[in-house]
């Protein structure tokens, strides 16, 4: 596009003496040639990059040409451990997306009824958004420590038959972690939600206060599809978030008990860096892409295809 | 002005480090206590011969220094030497040329002759030419019993691996556990190796991770061993802890019977105050084959341009074997020397049985000389999970187990 037009700019410059558009607003244009670069460079680039030494035999380093086709795919799908991780992310994932939206939406309406102290509230829901994964891994693993922890404690009050033991459960270890991500995350879907909240206009709650509706349903009906944008948002950063979680695991159960609770983003770090196998590395990252590709693909439809709105 | 006076000091600054050549970068991951001491014997040796021994070492364990160390070398950032496992860890490195040659310095000390066992110098080697230095030997095939443990539960302290089977219901009944095991993957994988090479026999061991015969790791001596395993995994069921010496402290404190670990685990019996053959007792083979395998670590030197630096470096290699520095040094880790011509009459009970065994040659090469660390990586993985999932037969196991050995390199 841009060469045929300037070669048309060019045929027409001699008569008319009219500036090149490619010259228009060079300082604009000199100013994103670094953030073009680097999103072709480091985004694209290395993405491809990836993707083709993905279907190479590269152990320590990579090495473009030991072709081997699928096999890192079909070893991937045949190892327990990946299929372990992917389990647990879809667990993780589902109940992460739904319990972050349920709990931070309704701690943001609740916030919304105008209680009083609403900023002492605000930042102490707010407050574990602060801390990094790490950080509230360790927290939460010394929480649910059967000897220290809610276990513990309920025992020592008198409860003595009472077991609270997540992380040393194969069964349900996930849902310990889970715990500890909800306990970080919500608070932050909630600032997001009572900003939307805020954004909407006094008059519709004057109307449906006229009308005598109730404020559930005023929220359920009214409020929440106004809010659509809003949600989307909420949802691409929680779904980011899911995708991506291992620090968490790593502080929380290093994976265990045994594999049980394991995730892709684990495995991609061990195989490349600890089993010196690039090529798996990568083809499991390849797979993390295709999955987040399945998560922004209909969020960029919801966004930016069907209707436009100008 | 301001700025560029600061340019030209830190210029300035830079090229005056890079000028004396006879500072040497050196990581590692020696950093608990005895770890340490010991590698500060080292330092002083090294110091004393008017270089200086800059120290590097890297917190955590060697899955976590590894990474840091090969991609700082990959990275066009090498540091002047290293510790690695010797083995395969390095092997593309070297490969790739970006190790230096060390077989000028190993010919002139005669290391070919010193080194004991000699597989330790093969494992160095890649074409003919060494390219490590090992300095200590390791071995996995120890059990460590708390006698107090055994006292309290009213039996003899078990001699050998079958009559530690048979006295742990007697452990259990007295409310301990009657084997003491770390969650960790990779100790899972030792453990393992351990019984393989007790119950099946070194032989056995020789031909599945050294010549990769799957049949033999599909076959019926095989199987004896994995169902020696889910009997241990019975055993360890009650042991709740992650670290390794979280697990030898349950054996101090006699809640546990024994636990099944390389010879590191002595030094923490020595700093918890206990005496070899009065308060615990280590067999090695756990008391039935009488083998210690050889793997250890060793130092590499990335290859640098400057001749200075080079020079230096073979002069660190030429120090790491020298007779005295691996005295000094290997008492303090607790290891063997690599050298089979120094006196180590200082060392403790346990010590001596593994050089005895070394000296009567019973020896094989350890899992990090002959398996891959992508091959390693599975097997920990299958370990890990057959360790603490106890749905997980003994059959399907060894079936998977076959399957990784079958497409090992």
């Amino acid at each position: 596009m841009a060469v045929t037009d300037g070669a048309q700019e060019v045929s027409r410059r001699t008569i008319s003496k009219r500036p090149n558009r490619l010259f228009k607003n060079m300082t604009a244009k000199i100013a994103t040639i670094p953030m073009i670069f680097t999103a072709l460079v480091v985004f694209i680039g290395c993405t491809v990059w990836t993707i083709y030494h993905s279907f190479t035999k590269s152990k320590l380093l990579p090495a473009p040409e030991k072709w081997v086709g699928l096999d890192q795919y079909e070893r991937l799908w045949s190892t327990r451990r990946w299929l372990v991780s992917i389990e647990n992310l879809a667990i993780y994932g589902i109940c992460s997306l739904v319990l972050s939206l349920v709990i931070g939406f309704t701690l943001a309406a609740l916030l919304d009824r105008k209680i009083r102290g609403e900023g002492i509230f605000r930042t102490i829901f707010l407050y574990p958004f602060a801390l990094s994964f790490i950080v509230t891994g360790l927290v939460w693993q010394w929480i649910l420590n059967p000897q220290f922890g809610i276990q513990g404690v309920v025992q020592r009050w008198g409860w003595e038959s009472f077991t609270f033991d997540p992380l040393n459960n194969a069964n349900i270890v996930i849902y310990g972690i889970l715990i500890a991500g909800i306990w970080q995350g919500s608070g932050f879907i909630m600032v997001i939600l009572l900003a939307g909240l805020r954004g909407i206009d006094e008059d519709i709650w004057k109307a449906s206060r006229v009308e005598g509706i109730p404020a559930w349903k005023t929220y359920i009906f009214i409020i929440i599809p106004m809010m659509r944008p809003i949600f989307v948002t909420a949802l691409v950063l929680i779904a980011a978030g899911i995708i991506k979680v291992y620090d968490l695991v790593v502080a929380q159960t290093s994976g265990g008990p045994g594999i049980s609770s394991e995730v892709p983003a684990k495995y991609v770090i061990e195989k490349m860096f600890q089993s010196q196998n690039l090529g798996q590395g990568f083809a499991a990252s390849t797979m993390m892409l295709l999955s987040v590709l399945v998560v922004l693909i209909p969020w960029a439809y919801l966004e930016f295809g069907g209707k436009r709105r100008d | 002005m301001n700025y560029y006076k600061a340019t030209t000091a830190a210029v300035a600054f830079c090229s005056a480090g890079a000028v004396s050549a006879a500072e040497l970068e050196v990581t590692h991951w020696w950093t608990s206590g005895g770890e340490a001491a010991a590698v500060s014997e080292f330092a002083k040796a090294f110091d004393a011969t008017g270089n200086t021994w800059v120290d590097g070492a890297i917190a955590g364990s060697g899955g976590t220094a590894r990474p840091i160390i090969v991609s700082r070398i990959i990275g066009g950032d090498p540091m002047h030497a290293t510790q690695l496992n010797h083995g395969r860890q390095a092997e593309e490195l070297i490969e790739a040329g970006l190790m230096l040659d060390l077989t000028d310095v190993a010919e002139a000390e005669g290391w070919t002759d010193l080194v004991n066992p000699t597989s330790l110098l093969d494992s160095c080697t890649v074409d003919g030419k060494i390219y490590c230095a090992p300095v200590n030997i390791h071995s996995w095939q120890w059990i460590w019993l708390s006698h107090q443990a055994y006292s309290d539960a009213g039996v003899a302290v078990p001699s050998n691996w079958d009559e530690f089977v048979a006295s742990a219901k007697a452990l259990e009944d007295a409310g301990k556990i009657p084997l003491a095991m770390g969650q960790q993957a990779w100790q899972s994988s030792g453990a393992f190796g351990v019984i393989n090479v007790a119950v099946g026999g070194p032989d056995l061991w020789n031909k599945i991770n050294v010549e990769k015969d799957a049949e033999a790791a599909a076959g019926p001596e095989m199987a004896k061993v994995f169902e020696a395993a889910a009997a241990a995994r019975a055993m360890a069921a009650n042991s709740k802890v992650q670290d390794w010496n979280q697990a030898t402290n349950l054996v101090i404190t006699g809640q546990a019977g024994g636990q099944v670990m390389g010879d590191w685990a002595q030094g923490e019996f020595q700093v918890a105050g206990q005496v070899a053959g009065q308060d615990y007792t280590c067999l090695p083979g756990l008391g039935v084959n009488e083998i210690i395998s050889t793997g250890g670590d060793a130092f590499y030197f990335p290859k640098q341009d400057d001749p200075e630096i080079e020079a230096a470096q073979k002069e660190l290699a030429k120090l790491l074997l020298s007779p005295e520095v691996q005295v000094n040094f290997n008492l303090k880790k607790g290891s063997l020397p690599v050298r089979g011509d120094i006196d180590l009459s200082s060392a403790n009970d346990c010590m001596k049985k593994g050089l005895e065994i070394l000296a009567a040659g019973n020896i094989l090469q350890s899992g990090d000389q002959v398996l891959s660390a992508d091959t390693s990586g599975q097997i920990e993985d299958l370990m890990v999970e057959f360790w603490n999932d106890s749905s997980y037969s003994a059959a399907d196991a060894q079936a998977k187990y076959a399957e990784i050995i079958a497409e090992a390199d």
